[in-house]
């Protein structure tokens, strides 16, 4: 049974309802029930191969579900034409798993990109507005740069720069730290913390680095056999009843101590 | 019998659904090639590397095409006594077969490769993903300025091919094998009309088309491939796939129109 919430319905930005998804033979995602909070951090974490990037990729409307609802700013995904998605999708900032840079694009024409085909800003305001997002990133003097000569920290920057340079109310991180040392990581997430609190943006995040991620999070929500089993804060998800969160914080934290309810008595024989 | 029966089911379902996507491919790029706004640039950036790029190998092979066709038509002609009418045989054969045809092919080779590796790299590191998120549309972006190039720039290329060729036969024929310059000019001049010059013009525009298509169509839905399209042996295998289905695609469309317009 997953345990949501109850969270007043104005402030929800996006929201899955029963979405399912197959891909072959494989059913990925079997009802997926979450709720994304305008202007919270949402952590999605799971084991690998359970569909979290899935989840995200619905969300962005990139794939379409089987069956159920996907509800962006109150809008259904399913019932939108492409304009509409487009506009919606303004309002969106992504830095994906590997980056996804433009490979053969400097860093300031990928950054610049969103801007120069969505706006119609003036080149100066464009290159104004892109090398304020790279000095937010520590990327002064990289600008003609190519993303093969950066090192993988450094393409998370312009990945995150590029998220940030439209403005948008929500940014999704599908495994901002995978590959990057303890070092990096800290980096990005301080520089996520940091624009996160300059810029109000909603995130929502698909990490397995748990729980550093904790700390960032206003919500974790748990993907374990094709359902979100529980979106809570950090506090209530490390002392969740339900069996399978307590096998995600046992395997990923070591073994915690039982809730007072589940097993009474447990706290005197410690 | 009824696994065999399952496996043309099956088949039969992917060839159409493989149909069924690349007829909306190409839908989806003419609607959005005629839907402003219209951008310049990036069309010469494709013009520059689609037809640009490719003029040195058309130059060389238009010139040894029309040399071969000088000596074999020369030697053939000679049995029958019509050495004059080398200049129309070279012309004709290059400007309604030859011509279109081996500059499709060789442009399949250089460009059309390029642009299913492109697009597949594009794919398989979500950049593809990326500028949708953006809310780029990738047909507009990315397929629009690679459709107007291609039917811009294989007529030209063509044309190109044919000159070149023509000049190649000249010097094998009239000057290594001594047919009359005058001869060989004139049969070209009375028996070439505007006819075949429109053949000509029509499949290079119509094969233009058609490489972009299917090279660009290959690339784009490399994660659908049935086989799975990763990595680099995904790109690779899906780039040789894409040339050769590239060219046999020119070479039947090649009858078809030939047919149609004689």
């Amino acid at each position: 049974m997953a345990e949501t919430k109850t969270i007043p319905a104005e402030t929800v930005a996006i929201e899955l309802i029963g979405v399912s998804k197959t891909f072959g033979r494989q059913r990925v995602l079997r009802g997926i029930d979450l709720q994304i909070m305008s202007g919270r951090t949402t952590v999605i974490v799971g084991a690998s191969g359970q569909g979290k990037s899935v989840i995200l990729k619905h969300m962005l409307g990139l794939v379409s579900p089987d069956r159920g609802q996907i509800l962006v700013f109150g809008r259904d995904l399913a019932k939108i034409r492409r304009k509409e998605l487009n506009a919606l999708r303004m309002n969106f900032g992504v830095l994906f798993q590997n980056s996804a840079l433009f490979d053969s694009m400097t860093v300031f024409d990928n950054v610049a990109l969103p801007l120069r085909e969505r706006t119609e800003l003036s080149g100066d305001e464009i290159r104004r507005r892109v090398e304020e997002k790279l000095a937010l990133m520590d990327l002064k003097g990289s600008n003609n740069k190519y993303p093969a000569q950066l090192s993988g920290g450094m393409r998370k920057r312009v990945g995150l720069a590029r998220a940030l340079v439209i403005d948008p109310k929500v940014v999704f991180f599908d495994e901002p730290t995978t590959g990057l040392d303890a070092h990096k990581s800290n980096e990005i997430y301080r520089l996520f913390y940091q624009t996160q609190q300059q810029l109000g943006y909603t995130a929502v995040i698909v990490s397995h680095d748990v729980p550093k991620i904790f700390k960032l999070s206003d919500y974790v929500a748990l993907l374990a056999d094709g359902r979100i089993q529980g979106c809570l804060s950090p506090e209530a998800f490390q002392l969740s009843d339900n069996p399978l969160i307590r096998e995600y914080v046992e395997t990923s934290m070591g073994p915690i101590y039982s809730s007072a309810e589940e097993e009474r008595g447990f706290y005197e024989t410690v | 019998m009824r696994r065999t029966l399952e496996k043309i089911g099956d088949e039969t379902l992917y060839l159409l659904e493989m149909a069924g996507r690349m007829g909306f491919f190409l839908l989806r790029c003419i609607g959005r090639t005629v839907q402003p706004p219209y951008k310049l640039r990036p069309i010469l950036q494709q013009m520059e590397f689609i037809g640009a790029r490719s003029i040195f190998v058309i130059l060389f092979t238009g010139a040894f095409t029309g040399m071969v066709l000088g000596l074999q038509g020369y030697y053939t002609l000679r049995k029958v006594g019509s050495e004059g009418l080398l200049g129309s045989a070279v012309a004709l054969s290059l400007i309604r077969e030859l011509g279109p045809v081996l500059t499709a092919l060789m442009v399949i080779g250089r460009a059309g490769s390029a642009i299913t590796a492109e697009l597949g790299i594009m794919r398989n590191s979500e950049q593809i993903d990326a500028l949708e998120c953006m809310a780029i549309d990738p047909y507009k972006y990315l397929m629009v300025p690679k459709f107007v190039a291609g039917i811009i720039c294989l007529p030209m290329l063509t044309c190109i091919f044919d000159v070149v060729g023509i000049w190649g036969g000249w010097l094998v024929g009239v000057k290594l094998l001594g047919v009359n310059a005058g001869a060989y000019f004139q049969g070209m001049y009375a028996n070439v009309d505007w006819q075949d010059l429109r053949m000509g013009l029509t499949k290079s525009l119509i094969f233009g088309l058609l490489l972009v298509w299917v090279s660009a169509v290959r690339g784009y839905y490399l994660h659908l491939e049935r086989d799975g399209g990763f990595g680099a042996e995904g790109v690779s295998r899906i780039t040789t796939r894409a040339v050769v289905m590239s060219s046999v695609t020119v070479l039947v469309w090649d009858y078809l129109i030939s047919a149609i317009m004689l």
